[in-house]
């Protein structure tokens, strides 16, 4: 039952459709060039394919939002480039390179010696990812002394610094207070300070927002755009929250069930999106900026259990187009292939029956 | 202010309950906790999480209260379903006086006073099958229903989406949305007349959470409910409400109808909210300036005097400080508690609008 994932055991070679020159395969091309990246857990009532061949690049400077819901593999995702996976639970394969170098084949140590340094995460819930018993400063303090040969006086004066960067008010106060005496909103700053403290070139924020209120989640995607572009880091943004994606991302991948449904600029995902499910979480969504339409547009259905994904396309079950290819999305998997312009979809419908799905089914209602 | 509760006996079962007309309304409801030390636990300040609310409710029609957590909109939603006992103010139900009622005398309008729950895992008893939970209003309340308990619950599990085959199985056996149609059928199952939700789909995924609130719209429809809708997802508001009151530090601070509210908003705290709100569509990304509110919302324990939103507010000045704006009519059905309002129309045209 235990047995590792037989590698490439379907035609799911996504890598091919990046097109990508194959000279500069071994190092990875871009900054951190993630590819076929599988993650399975196996458990007793069989394996659970969190994520299931994902492929995605993603410059300095840039923010990539990963979207999609409960279950779609987004934060097991994020674990993964972060090496948080306990090791013999979780069985990883493929490719993560960040800045040329493998994290998948990297050992335990070189990978936390990455960590903070190189890439940091921010938690949705700060609460649970501080630790109660040490002060706010003393957290800071540790991550900034395992990559740097300071004093605790000099590391200490660093973190009030950062505390300060990230707008919390009398920092030098507030370095010696306990995560509980924060409110939720300095919490989420204070997590930020953390991960930042280190300049890392890699930013992960999981939810970072969904914790708050509108006013302080406004702050703090603010502070995370000022803080991106003050240091120049590639970005990774993961919600349900596809305001937050408009506002935040460069660029989207979809997630279902594990697999990326679309890939593309935000532009192109709000404008001219093309696969039935992110017509669906746009449809299920209601607007704060124009009076509604008559009805809200839902999934139908449930997402599938990652242990028996439905076969062919994860989403048939769900898709009210699933009927317009002969049954193709029962039985095969649809591949993440380019349909112009660098936007990828995983959809057996052909361009022009998606074309007119959007601009007469869609559209209108949305 | 607080006159003595005419408590009337209910002496005649109203005529047909007509849409419009006031089901519910609520007067200077005030709901303080004590905050206790010492040995002698005496009292040594409060929570001050509700303090002088004044709206009222018509039939037929969704009012949503909204605001940021501490706002007291948990604490309204439970004092006027009397989960809470208010400490001064008035809540009248259907022409009765309900603010001081015994856990004895509220259980008969328990059949007509429901609530939703928000965390479809805390709300479902674990250990008792789907059957018996949407089924034990009826056990409590003593209905006869007329092919029996199980066909009712079976009936009701239909209404809400769910297959009456369900009716043997435990909660933890299925997700949270479906766990959420339990809880609905729950609300359902005596007919209530007013049903207080609680945040009712903001644990749930999107998709789902489009199912839930076409469910709740289908009912409503199907069965003349009223809702008094909590929320803190502005999106999901203007999508179900009728009318809508913003609340900050326990109190209303804005109360309008939906389109008024969120086309012209009043209150600075309104304006900051909505524009606060991330839009998915990139066009805006650049247009929209946002409203930037400093630090967080100030401790219910000791709320900022006078207007509460003075010490976030960019338009304050000194009298924000000294003397409390009242909420008052600036438009028609549209109330504003601020001394210095947005979108009201010039005196002029304010004259036209009144004739």
């Amino acid at each position: 039952m235990t047995e590792p994932i037989e590698e490439a055991q379907d035609s799911a070679q996504q890598d091919s459709a990046q097109q990508d020159s194959v000279q500069r395969v071994e190092r990875g091309e871009a900054f951190l060039d993630v590819r076929d990246l599988k993650v399975h857990f196996p458990t007793d009532d069989g394996v659970v394919k969190s994520v299931d061949g994902i492929s995605f690049q993603l410059e300095r400077g840039k923010t990539l939002g990963i979207v999609g819901e409960s279950g779609s593999g987004k934060s097991v995702t994020s674990l993964s480039i972060m090496g948080l996976h306990k090791p013999g639970v979780a069985n990883i394969s493929g490719q993560i390179f960040l800045d040329g170098q493998d994290l998948v084949t990297s050992t335990r140590e070189e990978v936390r010696l990455l960590r903070g340094k190189r890439m940091a995460m921010i938690f949705q819930d700060p609460l649970s990812a501080m630790h109660p018993f040490y002060t706010v400063g003393t957290q800071i303090v540790e991550a900034y002394r395992v990559h740097n040969q300071v004093s605790k006086a000099v590391a200490k004066k660093h973190a009030i610094e950062m505390l300060d960067r990230v707008g919390i008010p009398q920092p030098d106060r507030r370095v010696d207070a306990y995560p509980h005496q924060f409110s939720g909103g300095m919490r989420q700053r204070a997590m930020i300070a953390m991960a930042l403290s280190c300049d890392p070139d890699l930013l992960i924020a999981d939810e970072p927002t969904t914790a708050l209120d509108v006013t302080v989640q406004a702050q703090i995607l603010d502070l995370i755009r000022d803080l991106q572009r003050e240091f120049n880091s590639a970005v990774i943004i993961i919600t349900h929250d596809l305001g937050v994606v408009a506002e935040l991302a460069d660029d989207i991948q979809v997630m279902y069930a594990g697999r990326a449904v679309e890939y593309s600029t935000a532009e192109d995902i709000f404008d001219r999106p093309q696969h039935p499910y992110t017509w669906g979480l746009l449809g299920s969504m209601p607007r704060i900026d124009r009076e509604r339409s008559e009805r809200l547009m839902p999934i139908k259905g449930t997402p599938p259990s990652l242990i028996n994904v439905p076969k062919g396309c994860a989403f048939n079950p769900r898709c009210n187009y699933a009927h317009l290819n002969g049954g193709a999305s029962e039985t095969e998997r649809p591949e993440l292939l380019d349909t112009g312009n660098g936007h990828l979809v995983a959809c057996h419908l052909s361009p022009q029956e998606r074309q007119k799905a959007w601009e007469t089914d869609i559209k209108p209602k949305l | 202010m607080s006159t003595p509760g005419t408590t009337a006996d209910a002496e005649s079962t109203p005529a047909v309950p007509k849409i419009g007309e006031e089901i519910l309304s609520v007067d200077g409801l005030v709901k303080h906790f004590p905050i206790r030390k010492g040995i002698l636990q005496r009292q040594v300040g409060a929570v001050q999480a509700v303090d002088g609310l004044t709206f009222n409710v018509t039939r037929g029609e969704t009012l949503s209260l909204v605001g940021e957590s501490g706002c007291g909109k948990t604490t309204t939603g439970r004092l006027l379903t009397r989960l809470l006992e208010p400490t001064s103010g008035k809540i009248v139900f259907e022409g009765r006086d309900i603010s001081h009622l015994r856990e004895g005398q509220m259980r008969p309008l328990r059949r007509d006073v429901q609530m939703i729950f928000q965390d479809p895992y805390g709300s479902l008893n674990p250990r008792h099958t789907v059957g018996k939970i949407v089924g034990a209003p009826f056990r409590l309340q003593n209905v006869k229903t007329e092919h029996g308990v199980k066909k009712a619950v079976q009936e009701l599990l239909e209404l809400v989406g769910l297959s009456p085959e369900h009716y043997n199985r435990y909660p933890h056996e299925f997700s949270g949305g479906q766990r959420q149609r339990i809880g609905i059928a729950r609300t359902l199952a005596l007919r209530p007349k007013l049903i207080v939700a609680d945040e009712p789909v903001s644990a749930l995924d999107v998709s789902i959470q489009a199912q839930v609130v076409n469910l709740l719209e289908d009912l409503q429809e199907e069965f003349d409910l009223t809702y008094v809708m909590i929320a803190h997802d502005l999106s999901v508001v203007r999508h179900v409400s009728d009318r809508v009151a913003v609340m900050y530090l326990g109190k209303i601070v804005e109360l309008a109808d939906r389109v008024d509210l969120y086309e012209k908003p009043m209150h600075p705290y309104t304006v900051a909210l909505l524009s606060a709100v991330p839009v998915p569509d990139t066009k805006r990304k650049a247009k929209q300036e946002r409203i930037r509110l400093q630090g967080d919302v100030p401790s219910p324990i000791n709320p900022p005097p006078a207007c509460r939103f003075h010490t976030r507010c960019w338009k304050a000045q000194e009298i924000c400080k000294v003397t409390e704006p009242p909420l008052v009519e600036l438009a028609p059905g549209h109330q504003t508690a601020c001394h210095f309002p947005e979108n009201v129309e010039a005196p002029a045209a304010k004259a036209d609008s009144a004739d």
